[in-house]
């Protein structure tokens, strides 16, 4: 699929309006469907995209096998990293409230960092997992 | 009523896809089934009124399954090979299996009934005060990241369990194939 043409204007004209989505839907996860697990899909439906039309190799040049690897145990910690500063706030593991001066907000921050931290383990995996099964010769397993 | 019976018409639609499917040996049109079968959900969902599941469903069932399937298929042969035995003992497990099932459902509450007791517990609390409390308008996020942030953290976990575990048993076949053309 390298070659056509269509495909490569069209994928470079629609990936940066997918990319656009996957944080519409990330952020305005508050107030109309979506959230960090549709946003964590989305972007890694967009780089499957440009895999699937520019290459693996050229997929791989653009988001590293090793920032993929550093996204899906960095999500986790980012979650649960939310969970120990509002320990260390005082309150109880994964209480928003202490986040902020007003208990409203903090409820606000916290559900922000914690979907950052879903759509970020999620691209992740999805990501990885297609890099792995993608980057498998067809018969390796009979040679 | 008309919600009713686009939901109903759907539904239809994925049994005779499930038909389908079952009676085909190309697994290439199977996973495209699969993928129509995930959009057809979908679109039964945001008929429910439930848009965050239909664009999960949408985006994982359709979108991203689908790929990964393809990638699978594209290691392997295209057909299913055919069954060596007749699998009279695995149907009719399937079939009591699910006719338990039925009949296990015929004992809950009504579809969508509000006096159902999932609907007053905590529900009308989650709906009342989710502005008030998180600020957040969407209760479906609210309850998914506030009020069950432990369970989402469970979930986040898996998720990453289930990349480790691809990236573990996909890494070791590599290593294992070097060590033998050495």
């Amino acid at each position: 699929m390298r070659r056509d043409i269509v495909l490569r204007v069209i994928a470079k004209l629609i990936i940066p309006f997918m990319l656009l989505f996957a944080l519409y839907v990330q952020f305005h996860g508050d107030f109309g469907p979506g959230g960090g697990f549709q946003a964590g899909v989305i972007i890694a439906t967009a780089v499957i995209f440009y895999a699937l039309i520019f290459g693996l190799p050229a997929a791989r040049q653009l988001l590293p096998e090793w920032i993929v690897e550093t996204m899906v145990a960095s999500g986790v910690l980012v979650y649960a990293g939310v969970g120990i500063v509002s320990l260390l706030l005082g309150g109880s593991y994964l209480d928003y409230s202490v986040l902020a001066h007003d208990a409203v907000h903090g409820q606000e921050r916290g559900i922000f960092w914690v979907e950052v931290g879903v759509a970020i383990t999620v691209s992740g995996v999805m990501l990885k997992i297609f890099y792995m099964f993608a980057g498998r010769r067809r018969d390796e397993d009979n040679g | 009523m008309i919600d009713a019976l686009v939901v109903n018409a759907l539904l239809t639609m994925m049994v005779f896809i499930v038909l389908v499917m079952v009676g085909q040996r190309n697994l290439f049109a199977v996973v495209i089934l699969g993928g129509i079968y995930s959009f057809l959900m979908a679109t039964a969902l945001v008929a429910l009124d439930a848009v965050d599941v239909a664009m999960t469903e949408a985006s994982v069932g359709a979108g991203i399954s689908t790929v990964l399937l393809l990638g699978a298929l594209y290691l392997t042969r295209g057909d299913e090979a055919k069954p060596m035995r007749h699998s009279t003992i695995p149907l009719i497990v399937s079939v009591a299996v699910g006719a338990a099932l039925v009949y296990g459902s015929l004992g809950l509450p009504a579809f969508s009934d509000p006096n159902a007791p999932i609907q007053t517990h905590v529900a009308p609390r989650y709906l009342k005060e989710t502005l008030s409390a998180t600020g957040v308008p969407n209760a479906v996020t609210s309850v998914l990241a506030s009020y069950r942030g432990y369970d989402t953290l469970g979930e986040t976990t898996v998720v990453f369990t289930a990349g480790a575990g691809v990236i573990a048993l996909l890494r070791r076949r590599r290593r294992i194939r070097e060590d033998e053309e050495r």
